[in-house]
């Protein structure tokens, strides 16, 4: 009986993740003390906290600057992607007329662009905004035209039977609601490479502040490698947080007729 | 007389690869007001296209097709029609689904969503208003599917083997529901299937159809009286008579 009662409580979800947590912290504190013993190359978790409530002030201003990046470059991404997409995907002679400049550009990495977001917008919040939104176009764009060439015949043809004859109406409510899933995984998709993108935007200079920018900064010059963890655990837990918020928006609230399908679980 | 509807040489060809293809050649129907009409023949025969092309989602290579004394050009809610996939719009609920057609005339919301409420409770699915369609069965699809088809009141009913999907018990089932609401609603119904008992069971008419190209080889008119029984001796010989016919179109193309 007791044995079982001891199974049942660590199959409540939350308690073997809490532990598994738990011990990596340990095992890094101790492995950082007693075998690496170098601050300087690993510090502990336990520093990593001294040097959080050291700087905690300033962390608010960078997360929102990142955001504020991220935010211009997702939007602006998102709302390219969808448009174009949604074109390509419905009318064959857009796709034939983009094609070739998307299937040449899409390959460059965003970070080549880094050069001329700041030839263009000089070190402004719009030119790192720049090269987030090069990162999440091409996946949203993507996304966004696999759904809508997707389209199951019978229910445009159904559509057209009920007497729903322009194009417009067919996109508005047949192609795009049935491509929804589709476009939620782009951007979903393109908030993850733009996440990157605000990094290195913020770390090659085209900003003066942000989270990527004080990352690079507290290694060099200021070499506080402590710290340079803390941002490291702030970049990875933001985007967690960002990816969880999307997902509980999109699963919960958008597609109750198709559970599971942007996110397999 | 007036008819309903007038299929006049009526020939659909498409050009392929190995060049051009007969799908039809040379139909000519007359569908009378209120008539229940099924369609038969092997598969490949074109009975599909032949209701698509009624529908006006395809056009006719020559030939014309006059609904009501006006040529079809095109898909308009004077017909229905209910698919052989399931066609419902998995985004929209079930009342949404039976809304559709009355959203794309502009009726207003209340209002549509009184007549949606009607049509689903004539097809028995009241109570699974704010269900989504990956929640039904497959026969509740087709009801629904039935149900949006008839909510903008179209003057004839196209259905493309809307019964091939469900199980034998579900067929029965929805097959007499189905003239329930034939006889409440006075529809003319054009019903494609490839079930010589669904055919005997549900039609004024039964025309049989040949296959490459596909061309009317028969109508049959079943004269049995209504309320019907599967397993009645009438029954029997106008589906012996049926299946014969239907043999000898299958082996004309090899397809025993």
């Amino acid at each position: 009986m007791k044995r079982n009662r001891l199974i049942s409580i660590l199959n409540n979800r939350g308690i073997i993740e809490a532990i598994s947590l738990s011990l990596t912290i340990i095992l890094w504190e101790l492995v950082s003390n007693f075998i690496v013993r170098n601050p300087g190359k690993l510090p502990s978790p336990y520093s990593i906290l001294l040097a959080f409530c050291d700087i905690w002030e300033i962390i608010p201003l960078d997360i929102g600057i990142s955001l504020l990046h991220f935010g211009i470059g997702i939007g602006a991404g998102a709302a390219m992607g969808i448009i174009v997409g949604m074109l390509m995907g419905w009318f064959r002679i857009v796709d034939r007329i983009m094609d070739p400049m998307v299937e040449i550009l899409r390959p460059i990495p965003p970070l080549a662009w880094v050069p001329f977001a700041i030839l263009w917008g000089g070190l402004t919040h719009y030119a790192a905004g720049f090269i987030v939104f090069i990162g999440a176009f091409f996946p949203i764009l993507i996304n966004t035209y696999t759904g809508f060439r997707e389209v199951d015949k019978t229910y445009i043809d159904a559509a057209r039977v009920l007497g729903c004859r322009e194009e417009w109406k067919l996109i508005k409510f047949i192609a795009l609601p049935f491509s929804l899933p589709s476009i939620a995984t782009g951007i979903r998709i393109g908030m993850g490479v733009g996440w990157m993108c605000v990094v290195a935007a913020e770390l090659f200079g085209v900003s003066k502040s942000g989270l990527g920018y004080r990352l690079f900064q507290v290694f060099w010059p200021l070499h506080m490698i402590d710290k340079l963890i803390l941002y490291m655990i702030i970049l990875g837990l933001v985007a967690l947080l960002l990816d969880r918020l999307f997902r509980y928006f999109v699963e919960e609230k958008l597609f109750k007729w198709k559970r599971g399908i942007v996110i397999a679980k | 007389m007036n008819y309903k509807l007038e299929v006049r040489n009526v020939t659909k060809a498409y050009i392929s690869e190995e060049g051009e293809i007969k799908a039809l050649e040379d139909i000519n129907l007359d569908v009378k007001p209120g008539e229940f009409l099924c369609i038969i023949g092997p598969s490949g025969c074109g009975k599909t296209t032949l209701l698509r092309m009624i529908a006006g989602l395809e056009y006719p290579t020559s030939g014309e097709i006059i609904l009501d004394g006006k040529e079809v050009k095109g898909p308009s809610p004077d017909r229905g029609m209910v698919f052989q996939e399931f066609s419902l719009f998995p985004w929209r609920t079930v009342l949404k689904n039976v809304e559709f057609g009355l959203q794309m005339r502009n009726i207003k919301s209340k209002e549509r969503h009184a007549i949606a409420e009607r049509y689903i409770e004539l097809v028995g699915l009241r109570g699974f208003e704010k269900h989504y369609p990956y929640e039904l069965s497959g026969g509740m699809k087709q009801r629904v599917a039935i149900a949006r088809a008839l909510a903008t009141e179209p003057s004839i009913l196209l259905m493309d083997e809307p019964f091939g999907s469900v199980d034998a018990q579900t067929r029965n089932i929805l097959q007499e529901e189905l003239l329930q609401i034939w006889k409440r609603t006075k529809k003319t119904i054009i019903f494609v299937t490839h079930s010589v008992d669904e055919a005997v069971y549900l039609a004024d008419r039964v025309v049989v159809m040949s296959a490459r190209p596909g061309r009317i080889v028969e109508c049959i008119d079943i004269d049995i009286e209504r309320p019907r029984k599967r397993t009645s001796v009438e029954a029997n010989v106008i589906r012996e008579q049926l299946l014969r016919k239907l043999i000898t179109e299958h082996k004309k193309v090899g397809l025993i």
